[in-house]
């Protein structure tokens, strides 16, 4: 049962790590986008819409991260082309996303995902790793859907340290200026990095809608976007340790459910409270320890003014 | 420029006027047309709360053929500035009975009340009354036992889930009647509660029914207003006792049946009260009798012997010869808490802050 709740930890945090995914590769070309939740809620909703109308998969995940993407590419051109503040932007950005999705996903609030695509995104035993035991039962019993982000970790992280555009991305985030003036395209980058972050946040919340509980509520996302923002720090920027943050507050989310019933001298109120919590002391404890490697991206938050130079 | 506008406006005002004159000139010679506000907490087609009580509403618009218009209030916060703001729209457009279907709308409504004194009240849930101001719910109770008995004679493992919304009185009261009817016809069954701490919250739900499904779980029930619970329970391949609306069509693989209510009757006869002027504040409990609460047809999947023991308890309820909660009923800790031969009073029932001793979960 321990394993089975380690499993549901794992479904719990999949949309946090997409997001969390989504917000480092923001981070990292220097731009604190607060916009997540914004994000993932149009991408639920559009991707709910598209996979009830269609009832193609491919055709909601596609959908999922336009809207994401298109979210995202908002905050760019206000950002990026105008220099607008970023913290109001990503703001205005996560209320416009949630009454976006209220809006749009009206007509469809309470309705069920079609069976064609419950049934693809249903949990399948991966073959070979799923007969490791433990891990097996643990990570390797789950949805495509999930699978899917395990491979992104990986192309994530090779994509920041292990090529040339993640090089790039990562010097303009640290000293925009001398990225410029080796002949990078400040402004390419930005606009690149910042839709494919609303991409991820769009499939994150997508997850939500399509496969975690494949119908469609008001406000699906429910603050998890802001859980996310707090996770990268968490993760220190780094898209390994994503995944372990992820899970770890997945597993924060469901934990109240499975100790109620051991009739422990705690409040279930206090359950409630936990991922805020730890959350609190993440940043307390991350801010104690500041390492070259650890720390944010010098330039993180700020715009880049051309003329400045 | 500035003149030309300040003329525009004028015209546009007067305009507005003439027409809006037009408008109640008009309503007064149909005088008859009584115009009713519903709140809502949510979206009127949530597939819960809001949707029973919208239902009740067209029933009522029906019956009374034209002579009766709504004006719908979605989505309204549980704030007192907003149920104020939202009930002075209605008053503006002429309402004059307002029904609030959620319990967090009882201050903003008895402010309203005294500042509305010659428009009606009616609050579901709640305690606040005043001499334009009533308050009505039903006995859903009843029914829940009634779907304990479907439960407690579904199970094989003697464990059911009860996903709950908040420990308040009115869930625990509807738990425990729950787990009565359980045990009236299963001693060894446990009903075993997880809190959400919300009303209307899919995520949540499904994550407290499958934490639940994963105990041992094979029959669900729930105080929840969406279908999670349900989903949750098709994907174990166990059943489900549902809430609020029928899923017999949409959950035919697991759906047993559910309480369910139906405010129309009451819609009817206080809309009724207001045009004929006899209406009266009071706080209305319905029951079974009433018709304001009762069992969802039960579905293929439901024993035969269940269905029997159902209608009979059903008939013995309605009839007044069996009290669901009249002793001995003993607590979690094996304290008696209804001696035999006694029942608990309404005041008790709607305070009640203890399980019953087959419900395996935490109130603290």
């Amino acid at each position: 049962m321990f394993l089975y709740f380690l499993s549901a930890a794992v479904r719990a945090g999949t949309c946090l790590l997409f997001a969390t995914l989504g917000e480092i590769i923001s981070e990292k070309v220097g731009h604190t986008n607060l916009g997540v939740e914004g994000m993932m809620q149009m991408g639920a909703v559009i991707g709910f819409i598209a996979g009830f109308i269609s009832g193609n998969p491919y055709v909601a995940l596609l959908c999922a991260a336009l809207a994401g993407m298109a979210g995202a590419l908002i905050y760019a051109l206000l950002t990026v082309t105008f220099k607008a503040n970023q913290i109001v932007t990503g703001l205005t950005l996560s209320i416009f996303g949630t009454g976006f999705a209220t809006f749009f996903g009206k007509n469809y609030i309470g309705k069920k995902i079609p069976d064609a695509i419950t049934t693809f995104f249903a949990p399948f035993e991966f073959p070979g790793l799923s007969k490791i035991p433990w891990i097996g039962e643990v990570f390797f019993n789950q949805s495509g859907y999930v699978y899917f982000s395990y491979v992104l970790v990986i192309v994530v992280f090779i994509y920041l340290y292990k090529t040339k555009w993640g090089l790039h991305t990562r010097m303009i985030g640290e000293n925009p200026a001398a990225a410029d003036a080796s002949g990078i395209s400040v402004d390419r980058y930005k606009y690149f990095n910042i839709a494919l972050s609303g991409a991820l946040s769009g499939l994150g919340g997508a997850f939500l809608s399509l496969v975690y509980i494949s119908i469609l509520p008001v406000n699906v996302v429910g603050g998890r976007g802001w859980i996310a923002v707090a996770l990268v720090i968490f993760a220190m920027w780094n898209p390994l340790l994503a995944m372990v943050g992820a899970y770890f507050f997945g597993a924060l989310d469901i934990a109240g459910y499975w100790l109620q019933q051991y009739n422990l001298p705690v409040s279930i109120y206090l359950f409630d409270a936990l991922p805020y919590l730890a959350t609190v002391f993440v940043l307390l404890f991350t801010s104690m320890r500041k390492t070259a490697n650890s720390k944010e991206p010098a330039w993180l938050g700020r715009n880049y003014f051309k003329e400045d130079r | 420029m500035k003149r030309k506008l300040g003329i525009l406006l004028l015209v546009m005002v007067m305009v507005v006027g003439t027409l809006a004159g037009c408008a109640s000139s008009g309503s007064s010679e149909e005088s008859e047309t009584v115009i009713a506000g519903f709140l809502y907490v949510g979206p009127a087609d949530d597939g819960g709360w809001s949707q029973v009580h919208d239902q009740g509403r067209a029933k009522m618009v029906e019956y009374f053929g034209g002579s009766v218009e709504t004006i719908v209030k979605e989505n309204v916060a549980e704030e007192k500035s907003e149920v104020i703001s939202s009930i002075r729209d209605m008053v503006d457009q002429g309402a004059t009975i307002i029904f609030g279907t959620s319990y967090g709308f009882m201050e903003g409504m008895a402010e309203a009340a005294e500042e509305f004194p010659d428009v009606k009240f009616e609050h579901c849930s709640g305690y606040m009354t005043a001499d334009n101001m009533a308050t009505y719910f039903g006995k859903i109770e009843e029914p829940r036992y009634l779907s304990g008995i479907v439960a407690g004679m579904t199970t094989r493992t003697n464990k059911i889930a009860y996903v709950a919304a908040m420990p308040i009185p009115e869930v625990i009261r509807g738990i425990n009647a729950f787990a009565l009817g359980v045990k009236s016809v299963n001693p060894n069954a446990q009903v075993m509660v997880s809190w959400t701490n919300t009303w209307y919250d899919p995520t949540a739900e499904k994550a407290a029914a499958e934490a639940l499904i994963q105990q041992g779980c094979d029959v669900t029930a729930q105080h929840q207003d969406s279908t999670a619970t349900m989903e949750a329970a098709k994907e174990a391949g166990i059943y489900s006792v549902g809430y609020d609306l029928s899923a017999a069509e949409t959950m035919p693989e697991v759906y047993l049946t559910a309480p369910l209510w139906d405010f129309s009757g009451y819609y009817i006869d206080r809309v009724q009260a207001v045009i004929d002027g006899t209406w009266e504040t009071g706080q209305y409990w319905g029951n079974m009798n009433d018709g304001i609460v009762y069992l969802d047809d039960m579905t293929s999947l439901v024993s035969g012997a269940a269905v029997s023991s159902v209608e009979t308890a059903e008939a013995a309820i309605k009839s007044g010869s069996l009290v669901i909660f009249a002793g001995e009923i003993k607590d979690q800790t094996g304290t008696v808490r209804v001696q035999t031969g006694s029942a608990m009073t309404d005041e008790a029932l709607l305070s009640m802050d203890w399980f019953v001793d087959n419900v395996v979960g935490t109130l603290e």
